[in-house]
């Protein structure tokens, strides 16, 4: 549709506010988190009620118009970066928390509430919502659910999908349905379950209820040193082998302790190749108990040095080198490119010697961050924009990586999602059968593609034509394709 | 043994000569669900440990698998499921339990069955081998398909292997029980202190409220005598083995002719004006209820639990050639139907199980 033709339509049912279409008011959505990928859609739509993003999903789709769902824009693979013919459908203004349920210790917000927001309403009552991306001071709940958002406490609390009891999302034929249930479990499929990591193909979320936690009595960090990295990735199993579930478990290699260290100072051990990071939280008495444990098996592990964060305050000071860690990287290269495999554990020395290689064989450097609890690494690749063809060779170094991590038994994603980012990467990681079912999962809500087209989801022929054609065993993957 | 080369034929035969199929494994759940018509397609002999590494906090089976082997496997290493599934006639298998989505007493406290869930394998309604999700903890490529399959009832597809995560086997276990009355112990349970205090179950039933403590020894020593000497409750101890009792339906409570409903409402709901027995779990959040003789319609009682904000389910003694689970608004019928034909086509797997429209 003309763009001029659908402001008008659009006009008819929404208040003028809702509706931007000048440059200087679109060009701020024209990306996401990834800002490597840019383009600006027709038209930004800024509803203030679900009726309004019912007419407008209804509008849509009647009128075959793409719609592409966005909640704060802090996304690291590109899935809120606007369709060119489409409409960018910004969830900004439900910003209300609606309840807060206190005996059944849940709170019903809008989506575009902050995930810090939610903790920082329910704090006074001891509670908090667990998952915490780095992004949560300025991330949304609508944004979290389409991604299914993780953090550093993932591998005790669980992801997004183990927090959100329910949610109400609007379909492109603009009907409400309910997900879920403020009980355990809810009658018919998990839908739920299918609607968390969707990256907004499926509908749009308006509503979410998420389960609260009760603050934990204390949390404890210990910091240790390693000289050899393998012997850090040895120490995490380690830890779980003796039957501790860490809140948080993290790894730093050499490259991101140092830049972590000339940016905010967190006295972190200069002279070591790795620094673990591991947080227990619980009852007072069994957070000691865990300490004592942690502490003997770091030492056998063959713990150069071993802190435990006397106070809150050195706490604080443990965790900010590490969430400081992307800008901190950030401050030695002129671009970095984070990626977010996931691979089982055990991988980590292999992976890590392998992304060595890679690192001299590409001649680009790599400082890794990992939540080696589980798994999930967030290799960041430094590199120059401005250099010819550095940034084409950092994209290829990244996707080396992740096939490597497909191939030990991980995956290309672990918590940032695939958007438009590492759509090729599907290729490896899904045969032909498994994309047609996701693609005739994606039809059963949204037959005519309308809503987030071209994200999450690979065409086969895209798959083919990539030449991501990785023959394996002599099969080729995608038998049914033409061949030219 | 894997079968998954011959079961995936079998399944493209039986598929191709358009017979409805009725999977089973150990058919400890064949009273639950609507009664169906079709070809038995047994995964039963699918079964066996494809890989596990305790360090990796995660298990791979093959779905035919019993629950009962694969908890003595995790066991050996200190591990467990920790949702605690129901085991009921000890043929029980994990892919038929993940298929009917059970969990135990435990649920509310770590979480449900499909939380647990990884990735599997599965074979859908055209006889494809589809692989989702994976072995990792965190894993956001494509839909989660693999978790869609939990509580589905077989009717989007065979699961043929499953990955699990995995916890370690708490050191001690306490059981504690008091007696109150009903509104009391639903009030104490949603209120206790979990900050301090362990809970990984609690429970009420026949007057009593049952609390299940799981830590550390020494640490939770400490509490029980803080419990005894702070708190003028006068707990008792009793033995553990009353919540295996719970989980696999072998209490007093459960023996009955009469239809077995499975409520579930959100933990802190209050009594519901039922006439029958009662057995409370979950926080408040699960209900077994038995009604009085031709006291309450099927209707009556859905509708009761859904103006609570749950729904309610015919689990066993059911007229299963009528709907045994709450009924569905329209809007997510028709997403139940569309999203059976994604994945079932022909409409061939478990047909009518689940629902009687799909």
């Amino acid at each position: 549709m003309e763009k001029k033709q659908l402001i008008e339509n659009l006009l008819k049912f929404l208040p003028s506010e809702t509706v931007l279409f000048h440059d200087e008011e679109i060009i701020p959505y024209e990306c996401d988190g990834l800002s490597a990928y840019r383009q600006s859609p027709i038209v930004v739509l800024l509803p203030k009620s679900v009726e309004q993003v019912q007419e407008i999903l209804s509008f849509c789709h009647e009128r075959q118009v793409p719609v592409v769902a966005r909640g704060a824009g802090t996304g690291l693979s590109g899935g809120a970066l606007p369709n060119q013919q489409g409409v960018l459908l910004s969830l900004a203004r439900f910003n209300n928390i609606l309840d807060i349920d206190l005996n059944n210790q849940t709170a019903r917000v809008q989506p575009g509430v902050t995930n810090l927001g939610i903790s920082d309403a329910v704090r006074k009552h001891g509670l908090y919502y667990a998952p915490d991306p780095s992004s949560q001071i300025a991330c949304t709940i609508g944004g979290n659910v389409a991604e299914n958002a993780g953090g550093v406490h993932c591998l005790k609390y669980g992801l997004t999908v183990h927090n959100v009891i329910s949610v109400e999302i609007i379909t492109i034929e603009g009907e409400r349905l309910t997900l879920g249930s403020e009980a355990f479990d809810a009658a018919g499929f998990d839908l739920l379950a299918l609607f968390n990591g969707s990256e907004g193909m499926l509908g749009v979320i308006v509503e979410v209820t998420v389960k609260l936690r009760v603050i934990p009595e204390q949390a404890k960090v210990l910091l240790a040193a390693f000289d050899d990295i393998e012997k850090a990735g040895r120490a995490v199993g380690e830890i779980i082998a003796a039957g501790v579930i860490p809140a948080g478990l993290e790894m730093m290699d050499k490259l991101s302790i140092k830049a972590a260290e000339d940016f905010v100072h967190a006295n972190y051990p200069l002279d070591a190749e790795a620094i673990l990071l591991c947080e227990l939280d619980g009852d007072q008495l069994s957070v000691e108990t865990e300490t004592g444990i942690v502490q003997s098996v770091l030492e056998k592990a063959g713990a150069t040095e071993i802190r435990v964060a006397k106070n809150e305050a050195e706490r604080a000071l443990f965790w900010k080198g590490r969430k400081s860690a992307f800008p901190a990287v950030g401050r030695m290269s002129p671009d970095y490119y984070c990626m977010d495999g996931t691979i089982p554990r055990s991988k980590l020395p292999e992976v890590l010697n392998k992304m060595q290689d890679m690192s001299r064989t590409y001649d680009l450097p790599v400082a890794n961050v990992f939540h080696a609890g589980d798994g999930n690494l967030h290799p960041l690749i430094l590199y120059d924009a401005n250099k010819p063809g550095e940034l084409k060779k950092a994209e290829s170094f990244g996707a080396d990586i992740l096939r490597l991590c497909v191939n030990v038994g991980g995956t290309i994603t672990g918590e940032h999602g695939v958007g438009v980012e590492k759509i090729d990467q599907m290729c490896d990681q899904f045969e032909s059968p498994e994309l047609s079912q996701f693609h005739a999962i994606k039809a059963a809500f949204d037959q005519q593609g309308l809503l987030n087209p071209g994200k999450a989801v690979p065409t086969l022929h895209r798959c083919a034509e990539l030449g991501a054609m990785h023959v394996h065993n002599g099969e080729l993957p995608f038998p049914e394709l033409d061949r030219f | 043994m894997d079968l998954s080369r011959d079961l995936q034929e079998q399944l493209q035969a039986m598929l191709s000569g358009k017979q409805p199929v009725a999977i089973s494994a150990g058919h400890s759940k064949d009273f639950y669900g609507r009664e169906i018509k079709g070809e038995p397609f047994s995964v039963a002999d699918h079964a066996g440990v494809l890989e596990y590494d305790f360090r990796e906090l995660v298990i791979t089976v093959r779905s035919g698998t019993s629950i009962n082997d694969l908890q003595k496997v995790l066991a050996e290493n200190n591990q467990m499921l920790a949702f605690e599934p129901p085991v009921f006639s000890g043929k029980d298998s994990i892919g038929g339990l993940l298929a009917c989505g059970l969990s135990g007493p435990r649920r509310p406290y770590v979480g449900s069955a499909r939380d647990f869930v990884l990735g599997c394998t599965l074979l859908n309604g055209k006889a494809e081998k589809l692989k989702f999700g994976g072995q990792v903890m965190k894993n956001v490529a494509g839909y989660d398909v693999s978790r869609l399959m939990i509580g589905a009832m077989g009717t989007l597809g065979v699961i043929l292997d499953v990955s699990l995560k995995v916890l370690p086997i708490p050191e001690v276990e306490k059981t504690l029980v008091i007696e109150k009355p009903l509104n009391d112990a639903l009030d104490y349970i949603n209120n206790i202190d979990t900050q301090r205090f362990p809970v990984s179950a609690s429970a009420y039933v026949d007057n009593r409220l049952y609390l299940r403590l799981s830590g550390m020894e020494k640490p939770l020593e400490t509490y029980l005598k803080h419990i005894k000497k702070h708190i003028k409750e006068d707990f008792v101890e009793a033995d553990s083995s009353f919540w295996q009792k719970l989980k696999d339906h072998q209490l007093d409570f459960f023996n009955t002719d009469k239809t077995l409903w499975r409520i579930s409402v959100p933990p802190a709901t209050g009594v519901l004006g039922l006439q029958g027995k009662t057995l409370y779990e979950w926080r408040g959040a699960q209900r077994w209820f038995i009604a009085d003789d031709e006291t309450h319609s099927n209707g009556h009682i859905a509708n009761l639990v859904k103006q609570a904000g749950g729904h309610a389910t015919q689990f066993r003694n059911a007229d299963r050639s009528s709907e045994v689970f709450n009924p569905l608004p329209d809007v997510l019928k028709k997403y139940h139907i569309k999203l059976k034909q994604a994945m079932d086509p022909d409409g061939l797997l478990n047909p009518g199980r689940f629902y009687s429209y799909f």
